[in-house]
């Protein structure tokens, strides 16, 4: 059956990659200096959708994601790799959310495009490392929801049959669609951009990317609608503004801090021999080792 | 009486998980600063009679045990039903429960139904006021809900000044276990299941379940080695195995090192791993990443094998070898085989 396929995809910073002046002498994050890259997980869960696309004919798959414009290379991303459409929510009454707010945002968009057999995403993103919109998105929608999903193994008669990592072990569920999925970062790694994609979709933007003075390629948007990116704000959606952004968030943020290691005296030593046996004698001596 | 602390307990079978004793001895703690009750529930097929007892000793003064058909395995809807409803009637300010496979899918679902704040993965949960200078409020006994953030290079403190229950996620080993003391009421009570569960909630089928023993006691091995990102390779991990099995102990990673593909990711030491607290803990070509160290601070000895001998991990240790894992571990080895026994 023709599946209407819904990726969650967030763009985050690297925090994988995190140099000397990615934080502030005031121990604040300096966004500025971290690369933004596609979450690693949402690309595993991308792949699950392009594959459930390929199985299954007359199937489409869209990238929905919350952030500032420039987020809208997330839909550009998974357009290269073979996604059909996608939605970047961008407001600022958007911003400041936790992953209640969050989750409240996306079901609400999720409504709007409609119709929705599979939302999929990846189990958390590396920036927070939370692993709750997904579930919450479900709860908001009252859907089913399998989490650490490793596979869909396949889609048949209204239900998806997904293996997933539990743990200490593994799991087979089968759940009646429509279902929200999360993809474990073990899940296949996604597929490469494809080049004739890549040539096809390059200047595909939302209108808050393009600059006010216009660009170079303005006759391009009216002669291919398609390279417009659909841009939705949170009246676009319906939301209600009072659980959105900050004011829909009820967890707070009380302190934020630098850890100040607790400095231990320490002996330095060197690799020599002498030095390496010279520790090793002292650990047996003290019994520390045995 | 509401505005209790509750703890979910995860079960394999009738095993109780241990991540949930953990949070049984830290909910006591919380309680008693609260002057509160301790309450705890638990939901499974066929555990009356074999979970109490793993239960109560933690200081429960009461315990609400679901047992019916298809509570176990657990699935999401069901769950989230018997919580939802139960903290309806019993209003608790918290919540705890494992960030495990399950916490981290019942957690979210619950939250967003009752439109609480939840925050993940704490590694310090305390009680202190909190001043909302925006609101001009202020808020006594509030759950501090302490984490690394931002993968790891900041502390938070999270709070949920207005929404209650203010739940918590807790990785297993973080907290320690301990048979309580003092005088808890006990008391337990056995729900029924229909009233809490609609049938509805059962759609999801659990066609296969497999859960294996833990390949490893890393969690509790008194002598931990552990690789990072400057092992270098999959290859360079087995020469950490071999110092490991010299020693008695276990191997772990960090996560660039689990990231790179070097090890399991069942090894991974950190906030969002395994917390240690071995007698020795060998860091070999490990940087030192809040996230990891939020993992292995409470370690008895620390040495640090690095060649950078400003590595941050080197600030906590008590023996810094400036060399190359390469180069240290193949010594560590000798020099521990010629001098022991």
């Amino acid at each position: 059956m023709a599946l209407k396929i819904v990726v969650l995809a967030k763009q985050v910073p690297d925090t994988r990659n995190v140099g000397k002046d990615a934080m502030t002498a005031e121990g604040t994050v300096n966004r500025a200096a971290l690369p933004a890259i596609f979450n690693p997980e949402d690309l595993n869960a991308l792949e699950q959708a392009l594959r459930l696309k390929e199985q299954n004919p007359g199937s489409t798959v869209g990238l929905l994601t919350m952030g500032p414009p420039r987020a809208g290379e997330i839909i550009r991303q998974g357009l290269y790799r073979g996604a059909d459409t996608g939605w970047l929510l961008t407001d600022r009454l958007f911003a400041g959310a936790d992953t209640l707010a969050t989750s409240y945002a996306l079901a609400t968009a999720i409504k709007k495009i409609g119709d929705v057999d599979i939302v999929i995403g990846g189990r958390q993103a590396i920036d927070g490392d939370t692993a709750q919109v997904g579930p919450q998105v479900a709860q908001k929608l009252g859907l089913n929801q399998v989490t650490y999903a490793e596979e869909v193994l396949s889609v048949k008669d209204g239900k998806a049959t997904i293996k997933r990592v539990i743990d200490g072990g593994v799991e087979t569920v089968e759940a009646p669609l429509p279902v929200v999925i999360t993809v474990n970062g073990s899940a296949a790694p996604c597929r490469p951009q494809n080049a004739k994609l890549v040539m096809k979709y390059k200047r595909a933007t939302c209108p808050m990317e393009r600059p006010a003075e216009g660009t170079a390629y303005d006759y391009l948007y009216e002669e291919r609608p398609e390279l417009t990116l659909n841009q939705w704000s949170v009246a676009d959606v319906d939301g209600d503004v009072n659980q959105c952004g900050l004011s829909g968030s009820p967890t707070k943020v009380k302190a934020i801090k630098n850890i100040a290691f607790q400095a231990k005296e320490s002996k330095t030593l060197t690799a020599s021999d002498a030095d390496i046996e010279g520790m090793i004698k002292e650990l047996l001596d003290e019994k520390i080792i045995g | 009486m509401a505005n209790n602390v509750f703890v979910y307990c995860e079960i394999e079978g009738t095993q109780v998980q241990e991540v949930s004793q953990e949070l049984l001895t830290k909910g006591r703690k919380l309680a008693n600063t609260l002057g509160v009750e301790l309450h705890a529930v638990v939901a499974g097929t066929g555990i009356k009679g074999k979970v109490e007892d793993q239960i109560l000793p933690f200081g429960v003064d009461k315990l609400f045990v679901f047992d019916g058909k298809d509570l176990f395995p657990y699935t999401s809807a069901p769950h989230t039903d018997i919580l939802v409803n139960l903290f309806k009637e019993e209003q608790p300010q918290i919540c705890l429960m494992g960030a495990t496979v399950i916490g981290r899918d019942l957690g979210p679902r619950v939250s967003s139904s009752l439109t609480s704040g939840l925050t993940a993965d704490c590694t310090e949960l305390e009680i202190g006021p909190y001043e909302d200078k925006k609101n001009d409020k202020v808020y006594d006994n509030l759950l501090y809900q302490i984490r690394p953030a931002f993968g790891g290079n900041i502390v938070a403190t999270i709070v949920n000044p207005e929404h209650r229950p203010q739940m918590a996620t807790v990785r297993s080993g973080v907290m320690q276990k301990a048979i309580y003391e003092g005088k808890a009421k006990g008391e337990v009570v056995y729900p029924e299941v229909s009233k809490y569960v609609s049938p509805e909630a059962y759609v999801v089928k659990v066609l296969d379940h497999h859960v294996e023993a833990a390949k490893h006691n890393l969690k509790g091995s008194p002598i931990v080695v552990a690789g990072g990102y400057g092992v270098g390779s999959k290859e360079g991990f087995d020469q950490l195995f071999q110092l490991a099995k010299v020693l008695h102990g276990e191997v772990g990673g960090s996560r660039a090192a689990v990231d790179a593909g070097w090890i399991d990711h069942d090894r991974q030491i950190g906030q969002t791993g395994v917390t240690v607290h071995p007698k020795v803990y060998i860091a070999c070509g490990i940087s030192g990443q809040i996230q990891h160290i939020a993992g292995m601070q409470d370690s008895g000895i620390i040495i640090s094998v690095n060649s950078d001998p400003d590595a941050p991990i080197n600030r906590i240790a008590d023996y810094v070898i400036v060399g190359t894992v390469e180069e240290v571990v193949p010594k560590l080895i000798k020099y521990y085989k010629q001098n022991s026994k």
